[in-house]
């Protein structure tokens, strides 16, 4: 039997392309159209062989596989026995996965995390100071003349961001690149910076330096200086002629501006300038927003708990307190006496003195693949891959809600990721003494 | 399911022209029924009064702007926060409580049902999701579309019925409740950064007018029978003069009325209601608007009071909350929405020394002081926009008080309060008027049958609060008023105790609202056909994606209604 | 030659990943450091010979890559990723975010030294747990 779904919700950046056509050959995906190349590559590599299919609980150093309730109970026994457990990841699951993940953090007083903490933590701390004037990007599609990206490099992160969205996209008031003008901010000359009309090499460290001259500019003050971050001043305010001269303008910034020093304080400045520009023309800002629901993390914490990460539930009730409720600072002080590890691999892309103490505590992973943090995991839970083999809510970066598809039966006995975390939350209830749901 | 009896509770009724009379109320299975068997739950409720639960039409408390809000400020929350119960989940938030702390919150004062009345259809999933997520109460959202351009198409064309046949389609593709309307024209003309001043001024590019816009949507909220009128944010909030744009837009759809029923919702008047031509000579336009009002059937509006706090404010009317950043020069978060509407959020605090806002809290009380039938009247603080909603003891206060206002009176602006004619107005609501504001009143507008009454065959959602009508004189025992409707002694939701003396008992999930328009399959089909190619033009998503199904809902409760197309 | 490191995705770290965190894909695109051709010459280094990267965090052997972005001398690249973790800044300055970019490195040539496979790297950090 042979069929093609149509419209399916791509699961992989924060683009969320929702062209996606599948066809489906005896209960098997043997064709994709439209994907990028990463997109492609998931949906060719999700059944390799570093898949996990069976769960495994870690005995004197030795994985053993074993059955999902063993696993469920050996999980559900750690974290009810852990004084201060810590959850993390999230962004690449559904935002109805996300919700049962934030009812077992409270049930179990410990803290949630999302991987924004190391992508655009910042840029939410940013929001928390300035605000943000944003938009969806169809705005960009239909009416952006200029387009900018600082410290992001779409083509390699968002590989289909610049047709769907901005420049070569065509939309209601904008139907031709040439109508669109392409500025690029970075410290390299991206793949992306080569397409653009114009390219600003930025000194490493030094943008806030330079988004501090451009609100300088567009004020029309004098910037005593030859350059400022590397850049000259004629150049500058070439640039800030150019922002506050368009119809409608839009900067994209990526981790370029959240990872480098000034952190928080280089999106403040960045935030501060698109308002400003407001007093002289349409202008809109967006972080690039790196996995396909991290935005979604976001949301589904903020309704719940009036944070958007890193939600603190030790004294029984939301506390929220970035540096000291950011997972790299707990796992950097030795805090937490247990983690549950959702659909990210810290070990890969922590710091060194945050893995180490990973590797001191037990830690329980739900993941469909191996990682570099299933192998220091105490329990290995393996899960149904989502917007493959389970539905469910994700949110594009830009906050338009999408409902990703099941396209294919999981291997046998996969569950998703929101029934597998009902259930810890079932039994971790059970062993507390408290046996009812919340409605 | 369990029976209960309320015994002996002085009984507020207004649908059922039941004015504190002390009788009993049974419920059974959820509803009200004649009577129970012995094994019933007896609620002895001597010396207290027994109302409809409360029915909130118009308070923003879940979606994508109300979250943006959350995230914008964690500087409202810190201070303001629920701890976990046994039944009850923790949460946070003064001005924009999380998710639960909504639902419970609501319910802790007697309150049933609750209508979200703006959301962004593209993100109207989002909104849905955050519905789910508020427990207790019954909840339905109003779809924005007084800047969707495939309306101003439409209407540029003049295809009516194919355009009725669109917002059938849409209200049923989101599922929302109701046509609502923001700064019609002027969100979108702020995609461009400008924005729209007058009923009669063009919106760039698409050459309609907001006069036409409002007038268009009215009669297809008429050819499609919904049960609530289209529900409008006029043109011009929050700027000096603007009562004459407020009665222009409630003029322009007069001649609408269909048998003699409301055409049209202003919602939070207040911010409408200012006269004068600048913050300077700033008076209030209440008067104008009232008379208008009693002059007229076919207007309600919702009053939008403010209650002097620190808040957070949040519209669709994107030029509007700009506005408010410049004044405020406080942060500011703004959020376009391709192809249909906008969204603003800026927080604010309402001083009473500020003269502005002494003003603008005299002309809410004036409106609701001035107009005569209180039917045509809803109590609102556009939470969290004039206030948060658990400040309406406050408000109901104010309405039945003139002792109560006048202590506020002489702590407000000196200038605003030689210039407001509140402290001349002697009116006092009775608490029956006050079951009509809160919950009789909307519950009809809203087209909820089973909703705002006690009558038999009615939903059991009730509230009886502690106060003794026999006893009290609420002109003087204001302050007995104002505590008594800040925790209600029960609520009952569904035919369940879920709130008693503010604590919540038992927590339940309540259902979402949607209506369920029907038009021809043929015109469906051409609307359709026509549609498809346009909405991935305009659109950066399939059109498919853009459909939530009932089961999203969860607890779904659709109410069919038939077109005439 | 001393040097600011950045760390960052690229596409193919991307494709990588979704192949697979053990794939010798994922290893060849990860393990490496981008350099300005400029840098390379004066290091005396040519394109796959290893360097080791040091900061005043670790140390990590990697394969010398040509960088396609240069000119942008004095800046050099790993994707993100286990063998970057080595040597980024894990100080959050009160804001949860480690430093991943602008970080002060030295790097050097390192013809014979061997590149550590993800297992090592994490039993190098766990102390050989």
């Amino acid at each position: 039997m042979e069929e093609t779904i149509h419209n399916v919700v791509c699961t992989v950046c924060g683009c969320c392309c929702d062209d996606l056509e599948v066809k489906i050959k005896d209960g098997r995906i043997v064709e994709v159209k439209n994907a990028c190349a990463v997109s492609l590559s998931k949906f060719q590599n999700y059944n390799n062989e570093e898949r996990i299919v069976k769960p495994m609980i870690k005995k004197n150093g030795e994985f053993k596989e074993c059955s999902f309730e063993e696993a469920i109970k050996e999980a559900s026994i750690i974290l009810a026995e852990s004084e201060y457990p810590l959850i993390y990841g999230l962004s690449l699951t559904t935002t109805e996965a996300i919700s049962k993940a934030v009812e077992l953090a409270e049930a179990l007083g410990g803290v949630i995390d999302n991987t924004t903490s190391v992508c655009h933590g910042p840029s939410l701390i940013g929001v928390h100071d300035i605000g943000v004037v944003t938009c969806t990007l169809g705005e960009v599609k239909n009416r952006a003349d200029l387009i900018i990206y600082w410290g992001s490099n779409p083509v390699f992160s968002h590989p289909r961001h610049l047709t769907r969205y901005t420049v070569f996209s065509k939309g209601k008031f904008r139907k031709e690149r040439k109508e669109r003008k392409l500025i690029v901010v970075d410290v390299r000359r991206t793949a992306t910076a080569k397409m653009a009309d114009i390219f600003i090499q930025v000194a490493p460290n030094q943008d806030y330096e330079l988004l501090s001259a451009l609100r300088m500019a567009i004020k029309g003050e004098e910037i005593y200086l030859d350059e400022v971050a590397g850049v000259p001043v004629n150049k500058i305010e070439e640039l800030a002629d150019l922002m506050v001269s368009c119809e409608f303008g839009i900067l994209f910034f990526g981790l370029g501006l959240t990872m480098s020093l000034g952190k928080s304080r280089n999106i403040d400045a960045a935030l501060s300038l698109v308002r400003d520009l407001n007093e002289k023309t349409k202008f809109l800002i967006m972080p690039m927003r790196g996995h396909y629901n991290v935005t979604g993390a976001n949301e589904a914490i903020a309704w719940q708990t009036g944070y958007p990460f890193a939600v603190d539930f030790s004294q029984g009730y939301p506390r929220y307190n970035p540096g000291e409720t950011t997972i790299i600072d707990i796992l950097n002080r030795g805090e937490c006496d247990a983690a549950l590890i959702i659909g990210s691999d810290p070990a890969a892309h922590f710091p060194v003195s945050a893995i180490k103490h990973l590797t001191k505590i037990p830690v329980i992973i739900i993941d469909p693949h191996k990682n570099a943090t299933t192998l220091i995991s105490k329990v290995v839970i393996p899960t149904a891959i989502t917007g493959i083999e389970a539905e469910g809510t994700v949110y594009r970066m830009d906050g338009v809600p999408l409902e990703c598809k099941k396209l294919v039966e999981p291997p046998s006995g996969l569950k998703s990721d929101e029934e597998i975390l009902t259930e810890i939350l079932m039994s971790v209830k059970k062993l507390k003494g408290e046996e009812k749901l919340y409605e | 399911m369990s029976e209960i009896l309320i015994k002996n509770g002085f009984v507020f009724d207004p649908l059922n022209n039941i004015n504190g009379e002390k009788m009993d109320i049974a419920v059974k299975n959820g509803k009200i029924v004649e009577k129970v068997s012995s094994k019933a739950k007896i609620i002895d409720a001597s010396n207290m009064i027994v109302m409809p639960g409360g029915v909130d039409i118009h308070s923003h408390i879940a979606g994508s702007k109300v979250n943006a809000g959350r995230i914008l400020r964690p500087e409202d929350h810190i201070k303001d926060f629920e701890v976990k119960t046994k039944v009850t989940r923790s949460g946070v938030g003064y001005s924009v409580p999380s998710t639960f702390t909504t639902g419970y919150r609501y319910a802790r004062m007697g309150y049933t049902t609750v209508f979200e009345p703006a959301t962004p259809p593209l993100k109207t999933r989002h909104t849905h999701e955050e519905l789910r997520d508020i427990p207790i109460i019954d909840k339905g959202c109003f779809p924005l579309l007084g800047n969707n351009w495939f309306i101003m198409e439409y209407l540029k064309e003049g295809k009516l019925d194919e355009c009725a046949a669109y917002v059938s389609w849409l209200l049923n593709a989101v599922k929302g409740y109701a046509i609502k309307i923001v700064n019609p024209g002027g969100t979108e003309a702020w995609g461009w950064g400008k924005g729209i001043a007058h009923l009669d001024e063009e919106v760039p590019y698409f050459n309609v007018t907001p006069r036409e816009i409002v007038r268009w949507l009215c009669k297809i909220n008429n050819i499609l029978n919904l049960p609530h009128p289209i529900h409008v944010h006029t043109n011009n909030l929050g700027k000096p003069g603007n009562y004459i744009t407020t009665i222009e837009t409630m003029d322009a759809v007069k001649d609408l009325a269909k048998d003699g029923k409301i055409s049209i919702h202003v919602t939070h008047v207040q911010f409408n209601g200012f006269a004068g031509t600048s913050w300077l000579n700033l008076t209030s336009g209440a008067p104008e608007i009232a008379d208008y009002i009693n002059k007229n059937t076919h207007v309600e509006i919702d009053i939008g009071q403010i209650t002097f706090s620190d808040t957070t404010t949040m519209t669709a009317d994107g030029p509007f909350q700009y506005i408010l950043y410049l004044l405020s020069r406080e942060k500011w978060i703004n959020s376009d929405v391709e192809a249909e509407t906008g969204a603003g959020v800026v927080p604010f605090r309402y001083k009473k020394s500020n003269y502005v806002n002494a003003i603008q809290w005299g002309i809410g009380l004036e409106l609701a002081l001035l107009i005569n039938d209180p039917w045509k009247i809803h109590m609102t603080t556009d939470h969290p926009n004039g206030g948060p909603f658990t400040h309406y003891p406050k408000v109901i206060a104010w309405l039945m008080s003139k002792k109560a206002r006048e202590k506020t009176i002489n702590k407000i602006n000196k200038n605003a309060k030689r210039r407001l004619d509140l402290p001349d107005i002697d009116r006092e609501y009775t608490l029956y008027e006050v079951a009509i504001i809160t919950r009789a009143a909307t519950a009809k507008s809203l087209g909820l049958k089973n909703k705002g009454h006690l009558g038999v065959g009615a939903d059991a959602d009730i509230a009886i609060y502690d106060l003794n009508y026999r006893k009290i004189n609420p002109s003087k025992d204001y302050r007995l008023i104002k505590k008594a409707f800040k925790y209600a002694a029960y609520t009952i939701k569904n035919g369940e105790i879920v709130s008693r003396n503010g604590e919540i008992i038992t927590s339940q999930r309540g259902k979402i609202y949607w209506v369920n328009s029907k038009v021809t399959d043929d015109l469906q089909e051409a609307m359709l056909n026509n549609l498809k190619t346009k909405f991935e033009d305009y659109y950066t998503i399939k059109m498919e994606n853009y459909i939530i199904n009932e089961g999203y809902l969860r607890d779904s409760f659709m109410l069919n209604v038939q077109s005439e197309v | 030659m001393k040097v600011k490191l950045i760390t960052g995705r690229s596409l193919q770290q991307g494709v990588g990943k979704e192949a697979g965190k053990f794939s010798q894909e994922y290893f060849n695109n990860v393990a490496i450091c981008e350099l300005d051709p400029n840098d390379m010459e004066a290091l005396n280094i040519s394109p796959g010979e290893n360097v080791m990267v040091k900061t005043k965090f670790g140390e990590v052997v990697l394969k010398a890559v040509k960088s396609a972005h240069s000119p942008h001398k004095g800046i050099i690249f790993i994707p993100y990723g286990p063998w970057a973790n080595l040597v980024i800044d894990p100080e959050t300055h009160g804001s949860g975010m480690p430093n991943f970019k602008g970080i002060e490195a030295e790097v050097f040539p390192a013809k014979g030294e061997k590149i550590l496979t993800l297992i090592e790297v994490l039993e190098k950090i766990s102390g050989g747990k």
